[in-house]
């Protein structure tokens, strides 16, 4: 059964038939080329799949694209503006956050959404708020660092 | 140094792609005309497949294609090969048993694939796979080392009697016997070091193509090393010439060892691509890697060392049992050999040292290298018998290895290496500097205080990298060459492209690579370009595995970057109308001695594409050098780590209160890279010590085959570390330069289980196995009050 999802992706208002068992994960990997999302497990235990949806971080692997009509969805593509980095992806190049980047877009995205809500985030409270992002590179040490930094850059 | 150049902390040019979105994964690709292939694999252990019915797979909507382990066999395709020939005590060589890219008529471990389903969707592929009737017989599984080695054990393959692979050994027995024999003190330990599943983020991915017009091959896959992928799939699989198939290897997102291996999905895909005539991808899920990525480690071992009374060393001895899986990985039967045993001697001057190793087929996943790959297993058994030495003898554990350092280089061991150069004694003493040793008492009380046991462990790890000369690997057995290659390309207007045979999968040899070739021919980092990963455009490369890059990929770049130099220097002479020998290079430029003529790189590069005045007679046009480098030994890495913890006995919760990290990587093209490497090798160390486990059960069935059942590390189980180097270079590549990839998850899990033992020393405790899970450490804490219990 093919359905009709409208939703807006990084500002662009766009309209899909998918099938309907189809996530949103694959919505924006496979319909609309948004390939920087990406699928590292299928138990939504990784985290490299985090993108905002209407302001607050959701799993797109765990979502279905039906799920997200009418949506106002931001993935990792959506976050530098004309070629400048967001202050968090910018912490994350300066404090060497990443190496292999596969885990990247989504801890970016989940960072953002810890700065949401902890504004002012110590390194315990990140450390515990990552818990829903896996990466097999960084040991987090840097990841720790980037986000505290973003943080203080976003807070101005 | 130049701004961009070796030893600057240079923020990755990489990182823009990936922190935006644009980074290509091979799941990111998609070929015109792309089908979709899902493998059918063994729900079974162990079983003799008596049918498939293709039909059942062919009739759902979408399916293009099944093909089985019989068309594999009816195509005479060929097994994956092992690239090490390890042979017995008694010269026989090791058993090699065949390893089929689909099984055609028995499956040897859970996730063993046996068919593949290709459709017009994944979805398809899925639902095909599904619904592939299989007609399986199920026979008895042996599903660990002690199962496979038991009497009358089912034999994982009918020509491999009592399962074993190989006997080998190294080293002067009847000298170790005589030394312990004499021993004032041994210590003696049991050892399991659990198997692991290496899990990179990016799941195994890969895209076979065929193209009629050319009658080429293309494989876009997640590998550490394309040009080997090509070779063993031509050479030993599909039997095609290396000319007609071109392997990428795009951004790859993690490696740590598990993309290293020739896998059977590679071969598979290509194969088909050209039956099929469409390009088919495959992508694993997190479930299929579980199962088919070749874990790591899986070793139990007895390890005793033989000390006098003031705590010298005087010889050690180990047997250990390895288990290979089902079947032999690519460089499955040198991880437990050649890349263990020969690093026992560790940082110490142990003069005689005995191993055997027995290697064993189960129904289990092939086990191959993982981040260290022999050596984290080799550093578990030194180290922990080294404090447990030092806690018997009641010696502080920073003084018994003092008492026992290497100090004079270079320094031949009994284990067959020679180590050109170190300084333990430096790294061992910032690291109790950093780690404030002497105040450690204080912090022990302040916990005992809050009713928590505190503990302290030290972990002085050496590793042998950038292998080898492939003269002396030839002769110990392996099958292939263990160089690398590099090519400079000058542009006419000055820009550089480098193309190396390294591979990056996350440790940024973009940058550091551009940084090296910035120093060396003095030109902007901004107009170097790194190339890597293409068959296709690269000549030739053994890829990245043992922290191999800098150290072997690295000097092939430094030579190739003399080469031009050396080429440079003769337009440069005809251009300044000077003798050759007067001719100096320095920071890009060319300069007659003693006066102030001079041109540029730049220049000199233009004069090779436009060769109006050019010493035409002498020199070819043209800009390019080419340079394969071939080691002239191992490298040494080594370092101090000192972990401590607090325990809380109640719960059996081990926190981490410091981890400090000094190592050696001789010199450092880039500090922030490098501590990024040391992060998350201690990360991965730490998880094979605290969270990670892969269980199997009695039947061969995986337990721990998701994140929800196989605990990776998380930000929150680890520290934030103390990391810094000392610098003894190389004393035989031009760099000077070690590698530094593994350390981290060499060195740490000893520390850390030396720690977690120290702190529950004073309740009776002595050893237990990793991983030290809560319900380990209660467990430990238990039996050790039941003893205690007892014996009063």
């Amino acid at each position: 059964m093919t359905i009709t999802v409208n939703l807006t992706v990084n500002g662009q208002k766009v309209t899909r038939q998918v099938e309907a068992r189809t996530l949103l994960v694959q919505l924006l990997r496979e319909h609309l080329d948004l390939t920087g999302t990406h699928v590292g497990c299928d138990t939504s235990q990784c985290g490299a799949c985090v993108v905002q949806v209407d302001g607050v971080s959701a799993k797109a692997c765990t979502l279905l694209a039906a799920q997200c009509e009418g949506a106002n969805v931001l993935t990792i593509e959506g976050l530098a503006k004309d070629g400048k980095l967001h202050p968090m992806q910018e912490a994350f190049r300066e404090h060497h956050g990443l190496q292999c980047g596969f885990c990247t877009p989504g801890m970016v995205m989940s960072a953002l959404d810890i700065v949401r809500r902890h504004p002012s985030p110590d390194e315990a409270t990140i450390r515990k708020e990552l818990e829903g992002n896996l990466c097999r590179c960084t040991g987090y040490h840097n990841i720790v660092k980037a986000v505290a930094a973003g943080a203080k850059a976003m807070r101005g | 140094m130049a701004t961009n150049g070796i030893g600057a902390a240079v923020r990755r040019r990489e990182d823009y792609r990936f922190l935006t979105g644009g980074g290509t994964y091979t799941d990111d690709i998609d070929r015109p005309g792309q089908v979709y292939a899902a493998f059918v694999r063994s729900p079974h252990a162990h079983a003799r497949i008596k049918g498939v019915d293709k039909a059942s797979a062919l009739k759902v909507k979408g399916v293009v294609a099944v093909l089985t382990g019989a068309d594999v066999a009816a195509d005479k395709i060929g097994g994956l090969p092992c690239g090490w020939l390890i042979h017995s005590k008694d010269g026989s060589p090791m058993k090699e048993p065949p390893h089929p890219i689909l099984a055609a008529d028995r499956v040897r471990y859970v996730g063993d694939a046996l068919a593949v389903v290709i459709a017009d969707s994944l979805a398809a592929a899925k639902d095909g796979a599904q619904a592939l009737k299989v007609d399986y017989q199920p026979l008895p599984a042996v599903a660990s080392i002690a199962a496979a080695e038991r009497a009358g054990a089912q034999t994982v393959h009918d020509d491999v009697p009592g399962n074993q692979c190989y006997d080998w050994h190294l080293g002067d027995k009847a000298a170790v016997d005589a030394a312990f024999a004499k021993a004032a003190h041994v210590t003696k330990l049991d050892i399991v070091n659990n198997r692991l599943i290496p899990n990179a983020m990016e799941p195994r991915a890969a895209i076979g193509e065929f193209d009629r017009a050319t009658d080429s091959y293309t494989l876009y896959t997640t590998t550490q090393n394309p040009h080997v992928i090509r070779l063993l799939m031509c050479a030993f699989v599909l039997q095609l010439p290396e000319s007609k198939v071109r392997v990428v290897a795009p951004d790859v997102g993690g490696g740590f060892g598990s993309k290293i291996f020739h896998y059977a999905e590679e071969a598979v895909l290509t194969w088909a691509a050209k039956k099929i005539g469409k390009p088919i991808k495959w992508t694993s899920d997190r479930a299929e890697a579980f199962l088919t990525d070749a874990h790591g480690r899986d070793h139990v071992t007895k390890a005793e060392l033989a000390l006098d009374k003031s705590g010298k060393f005087l010889a050690m001895r180990v047997a250990t049992k390895a288990n290979m899986g089902a079947y032999l990985s690519t460089f499955a039967s040198s991880v437990p050999t050649y890349l263990y045993a020969t690093l026992l001697a560790g940082q110490y001057t142990t003069p005689v040292i005995y191993a055997e190793v027995k290697s064993v087929f189960t129904n289990t996943t092939p086990v191959d290298a993982y981040r260290g790959a022999g050596r984290p297993e080799a550093t578990y058994v030194v180290e922990r018998l080294v404090e447990m030495a030092a806690r018997e003898l009641k010696i502080d554990p920073a003084e018994i290895r003092r008492r026992n350092f290497i100090t004079q280089f270079p320094y031949q061991t009994p284990v067959a290496l020679a180590y050109d150069t170190g300084n333990y004694e430096a790294t061992l003493g910032e690291a109790l500097k950093v780690a404030d040793y002497a105040g450690y008492a204080k912090r022990r009380d302040a916990s005992k205080a809050k009713g928590k046991l505190r503990g302290v462990g030290f972990a002085c790890y050496i590793e042998a990298c950038g292998i080898a000369p492939s003269a002396v690997a030839g002769a110990l057995g392996a099958r292939a060459g263990l160089y690398e290659t590099a090519t400079v390309r000058f542009h006419p207007t000055g820009t550089v492209t480098v193309l190396t045979g390294s591979h990056a999968h996350g440790q940024g040899h973009e940058t550091t690579f551009a940084q090296v070739v910035a120093e060396k021919l003095g030109v902007a980092y901004e107009a170097v370009e790194i190339v890597h990963g293409d068959t296709g455009r690269i000549p030739f490369g053994m890829g990245t595995y043992g922290s191999r890059s800098l150290a072997v990929g690295g000097t092939a770049l430094a030579k190739a970057c003399d080469k031009i130099v050396a080429k440079g220097k003769k337009v440069a002479a005809h251009l300044l109308e000077a003798a050759e020998t007067d001719i100096e290079f320095k920071n890009g430029k060319f300069s007659v001695a003693g006066t102030d003529k001079g041109v540029g790189i730049g220049e000199v590069a233009f004069a090779c594409y436009v060769p109006h005045k050019f010493p035409i007679d002498k020199v070819e046009p043209g800009l390019e050098e080419s340079a394969f480098y071939d080691p002239a030994n191992f490298t040494f890495p080594a370092g101090s780590y000192i972990c401590e913890v607090e325990v809380d006995a109640d719960t059996g919760t081990v926190e981490i209160q410091s981890f400090v990290a000094c190592d050696d990587f001789g010199n450092i093209v880039n500090p922030l890279i490098v501590e990024g490497q040391v992060h998350g090798g201690l990360t991965q160390g730490i998880g094979q010590a605290l969270t990670e486990g892969c269980v199997y059960a009695a039947d061969g069935q995986l337990l721990s085959g998701s994140f929800m059942d196989y605990a990776m590390p998380r930000a929150d189980h680890v520290p934030s570390y103390k990391v810094s180097t000392k610098v003894t270079p190389c004393t035989h590549n031009a760099l000077g330069v070690k590698g530094c990839g593994e350390a981290g998850a060499i060195g740490a899990p000893a520390a850390l289980m030396n720690a977690i033992t120290d702190a529950l020393a004073p309740l009776g405790v002595r050893d237990f196995q990793m991983p030290a899970t809560p319900l380990r450490v209660w467990q430990a804490i238990q039996a050790a009050r039941g003893s205690k219990l007892a014996a009063d």
